[in-house]
């Protein structure tokens, strides 16, 4: 019989099926040059995290008392720190807490902020008002500093890391939701749900959710290179990520007194590490943007 | 060089072709008319016929996988296609204008309406107090009231109407002689399009331009074009003089379009609309022969090979049909007889009833009277048309009968005798099943991350209470109930055509049994042919549910011809109620007297007098005093009607007229009118 067509406008949607849709934009995602970078940086480190330990040339918590503060060579290629460890293990094993910490945190305010910013955006009156209140209060904190005052009175342990982090995305996030949940409410599938005698919560988790995962899905991996930011600086400050662990940010604030005395080296690579770590997540943020957000 | 005057255009063979993932996909196939001076050319289609890319293709503003694969395009004699950079931008500048649908997007939205009007004259090297100065002028020539004022505002403070006289002003500033005008009423009420088409009309003489008119509006094309070509698939199927070709249609494409139409007073009861069957081919299909054979009635074997050529019938008329000659025989696919309603004609019991709803909204300070003491009911069975311009409040009693929009305090709805809550969370399981919707726009009715059979299960379960065995089988009867295959199922809205989508949407609606839905303008988003299909599927369902519909629609065609009582709203207020037959026809309100003269006809010498409705509707914000149509009335009688409000008095049984004009009066004054517009003809 007749074959379903669809207008010349939507010629690029040509019988695009869901399945076809969704692998089309995976398709396009793995041709991203930006993606493909950011992939692979973002996979050497989670290798480096799940089998650090034996990839490394040599133990990284081994002292040797016999070799401290020695410039790069082909024995230490990054050099050794003044304890005489192996910078270059030490690189290769600090990505574990951090790659552990950052995502979680991430994952809590994104679920936290999803189910908040759609409550706001689809009771909207005194519901958003209320809540937008405390959304704004807490956007005014600044993340580090809370994070500082928050880890004296939670302690200092990955789990509250977690959860400071976690919460301090929260309201970010709901603003980000709020927004797109603000928009597909005024779509009539809304009050067609409405006049079928839906709840409101199937209305926001079942009918609206779906819809804004794309926006979701970007500020996830937005945050997520803000979160690897956060968990480095805080285990500077020395409130994050806590020793024995060879955290890079960690790595950063006890060396980093050695700098002046010349022995860039104990510094110099830990920094690199975080940086191409922000980086690559950056760039697989921007690429699932381009691909989600057209 | 030798001839006299160049043609404003010559399209001569083109094709158009769109490379979309490395596959050419050829969009229009072999399409040649020309414009001459001062003439008006019309091409009229459905969408995805090519009309549009067509026209950017006139002017060169394809998209950039697009192009003009073979053929000739000639403005003013001069090779279009061969054109670049300088050459094009002083083509666009001096020869050729385009005006578009949305008028609001053609502006620009932070510069001053004056500023952007005076650009145009700019570029032709003018100074800027000149330039300011001939962009008022212009203003005036499109006859916008208040020129002066509306050159020192921006674009979001004035009406669609106005933006449209703005936008045309603008593209006839360079006095091109060739306006390109791609559905310029399409987004407007009926009333503001009859004055821009007035508008379009006398600013063509005047400026002595060429119009070439790209509609889907039949009608539209009919009253403002000299010429018309009727695009399908990307192919020119008829060409001819406009009124030749819709009188006498001489393809089956468009004999087949013309039956879906909803003629002037027809009825449900009278007759039937027609279809046409299944889907027009997609960009990238293959298509061997006729592009219609698929669709057509009268197909034969050899349509199904082979170029049919553009035969040409006599000098003016050319038609893509081996059987040109009795393409008018094309058998019809729904029967014209409809059949007989199955209550007949025993009293109706009410079903729904509004009693003085109003409905005041308070925004930035300024309160809003969207509804203001509107009673009316629906009987069970019927149909109620709801009509009236933009903004008079349609869609604002819709939603506060749905329980979606509570109404003031003091309002009573109830259905079958039963007090109904003023929201639908606060209504019984039983009321929230009897009261269903059909949304204008199935892609927002529709959820879109859900497929079909999750969209309508929920439906079932929710609103029927069906279950596991019962529950498919009932969405298998739902499906048939709407014709709609099961190979659906498990796509996703995105995946079906418009029409599909809304039958999925009226599906919905009726899986649990409602005794009432309400339509919302159901069938705006669609093509004619789509639209029919489901006019007549809106009849079926009603015959054999026995469901009332209250139906909204800007097409009063449409309304006329579904409807058994009609509702008029103007600014919120019940202007008019009466059967169908007593609002269509005089005596009637003179704001429906004014509405109906404002729609354009198929119909040769329809004899109505063309009534203007001068102005913009008021604000609801700040409604006129007494009646507050008198602003606008053509039948204004003086201070009674600038400080009484007249009361909705029922002048005969079941017509109820709001107007200072006794009834017997307006029978004299509409009837005497009818002569002399007749004779204008």
């Amino acid at each position: 019989m007749s074959v379903t067509t669809v207008p010349i406008e939507s010629a690029a949607a040509l019988s695009a099926g869901r399945k076809t849709v969704r692998r089309e934009m995976l398709r396009e995602l793995v041709r991203s040059p930006l993606f493909i970078v950011g992939a692979l940086i973002l996979l050497w480190w989670i290798v480096c995290a799940v089998f650090g330990s034996s990839i490394a040339p040599q133990n990284p918590d081994a002292q040797n008392l016999f070799a401290i503060n020695k410039a790069p060579s082909s024995a230490h290629i990054f050099g050794t720190d003044q304890l005489g460890r192996d910078i270059f293990s030490r690189v290769l094993t600090g990505s574990r807490d951090l790659l552990i910490v950052a995502p979680l945190a991430t994952l809590l305010g994104t679920i936290l902020g999803t189910a908040v910013g759609l409550v706001m955006g689809y009771f909207r009156g005194i519901v958003d008002d209320v809540l937008g209140r405390f959304v704004e209060a807490f956007l005014a904190l600044p993340v580090v500093v809370t994070a500082i005052i928050a880890s004296y009175g939670l302690g200092r342990s990955n789990l509250e890391l977690i959860i400071v982090i976690g919460l301090l995305f929260t309201p970010l996030i709901a603003r980000t939701v709020r927004a797109a949940v603000l928009l597909e409410r005024e779509l009539d599938y809304v009050s067609a749900a409405q006049l079928r005698g839906e709840s409101s919560f199937y209305i926001m988790f079942v009918e609206i959710l779906p819809n804004v995962l794309a926006p979701i899905t970007v500020e996830f991996t937005v945050r997520l290179g803000y979160a690897v930011f956060a968990v480095a600086t805080l285990s500077f400050l020395g409130l994050g990520i806590q020793p024995p662990s060879s955290d890079w940010g960690l790595e950063v604030a006890t060396n980093y007194g050695q700098v002046a005395a010349g022995f860039w080296w104990e510094v110099v690579f830990d920094a690199l590490a975080i940086a191409s770590l922000v980086v690559a997540v950056n760039l697989i943020s921007d690429a699932v943007e381009g691909v989600l957000e057209r | 060089m030798s001839t006299p005057a160049p043609d404003a255009l010559t399209v001569e063979n083109i094709d158009i072709t769109y490379r979309v993932r490395g596959r050419d996909l050829t969009t229009v196939r072999d399409v040649s008319f020309r414009i001459g001076r001062g003439e008006s050319y019309g091409l009229v289609g459905e969408s995805g016929s090519g009309k549009s890319t067509i026209a950017l293709a006139v002017v060169r503003y394809l998209a950039r996988n697009g192009r003009v694969s073979q053929g000739k395009i000639e403005i003013d004699g001069r090779d279009v296609l061969a054109m670049r950079g300088e050459q094009l931008r002083k083509l666009r500048a001096d020869t050729v204008s385009m005006v578009y649908q949305e008028p609001g997007r053609a502006l620009n939205p932070t510069i001053k309406v004056g500023r952007q009007v005076a650009e145009v004259f700019e570029i032709d090297g003018v100074s800027k107090e000149q330039a300011l100065e001939r962009a008022q002028g212009m203003l005036e020539k499109v006859r916008i009231s208040d020129p002066a004022g509306v050159m020192n505002r921006y674009p979001h403070q004035l009406s669609g109407g106005m933006l449209q006289r703005v936008v045309i002003a603008m593209a006839l500033a360079a006095e091109p002689s060739l306006l390109i005008l791609d559905e310029p009423t399409t987004a407007l009420d009926a009333t503001v399009e009859a004055e821009v088409l007035d508008l379009v009309s006398a600013l063509r003489s005047e400026f002595s331009t060429s119009l070439l008119f790209i509609s889907h509006n039949l009608a539209v094309i009919a009253k403002m074009c000299d010429r018309v070509g009727v695009l399908y698939a990307g192919e020119l199927m008829e060409t001819g003089p406009a009124r030749e070709v819709f009188d006498d249609p001489r393809n089956p494409y468009t004999v087949g379009l013309l039956r879906c139409i909803p003629r002037r007073g027809t009825a449900k009861n009278r007759e039937t609309l027609d279809t046409i069957p299944g889907f027009p081919p997609g960009p990238g299909d293959a298509v061997n022969g006729c592009v219609f054979a698929e669709r057509c009635g009268l197909v034969e074997d050899r349509c199904r090979s082979g170029e049919v050529p553009l035969y040409e019938m006599n000098p003016t008329r050319r038609s893509r049909c081996h059987f040109y000659e009795r393409a008018q025989t094309l058998p019809r696919i729904v029967k014209a007889e409809p059949e007989p309603a199955a209550n007949g004609t025993a009293p109706r019991e009410v079903l729904v009833s509004a009693e003085d709803v109003s409905k005041t909204f308070h925004m930035e300070g300024e309160t809003i009277h969207g509804l203001v003491d509107v009673s009316l009911e629906v009987r069970a069975g019927e149909t109620l048309g709801l009509v009236g311009e933009s903004g008079s409040g349609k869609t604002t009693l819709a939603r506060v009968l749905l329980g979606l929009t509570p109404p003031d305090q003091g309002a009573m709805l109830a259905i079958e005798g039963a007090p109904l809550a003023a929201t639908a969370d606060h209504r019984t399981h039983e009321q929230q099943k009897t009261l269903q919707i059909v949304f204008q726009n199935p892609d927002s009715a529709l959820n879109r991350r859900h497929s079909i059979r999750r969209l309508l299960s929920r439906a079932l379960s929710k609103l029927g209470g069906y279950r596991g065995d019962a529950l498919a089988t009932r969405l298998r009867s739902l499906l048939s109930e709407v014709r709609l295959a099961e190979r659906y199922l498990p796509m996703r809205p995105a995946q079906l055509s418009g029409g599909l989508k809304q039958r999925v949407a009226i599906a919905r609606a009726f899986a649990g049994d409602p005794k009432i839905v309400v339509c919302d303008e159901p069938t705006s988003a669609l093509d004619v042919s789509v639209q029919a299909a489901i006019l007549n599927l809106l009849n079926d369902l009603q015959r054999r549910e026995h469901v009332s519909y209250l139906f909204i629609s800007h097409d009063l065609g449409v309304v006329r011809y579904l409807s058994d009582r009609i509702a008029v709203l103007y600014l919120g207020r019940l202007m008019e109620t009466g059967s169908a037959d007593q609002v269509f026809e005089a005596p009637h309100h003179p704001y429906t007297e004014a509405l109906l003269s404002a729609v354009p006809t198929l119909e040769n010498g329809s004899g109505r007098d063309r009534i203007r409705l001068e102005g913009e509707i008021p604000s609801a914000a700040n409604p006129p005093t007494g009646c507050v149509f008198h602003t606008r009335c053509p039948r204004f009688l003086g201070d009674i009607c600038v400080n009484t409000e007249p009361p909705l008095a029922e002048s005969e049984p079941g017509h109820a007229i709001r107007c200072h004009i006794p009834l017997e009066e307006l029978r004299h004054l509409q009837a005497k009118e009818v002569p002399v517009g007749g004779a204008g003809e």
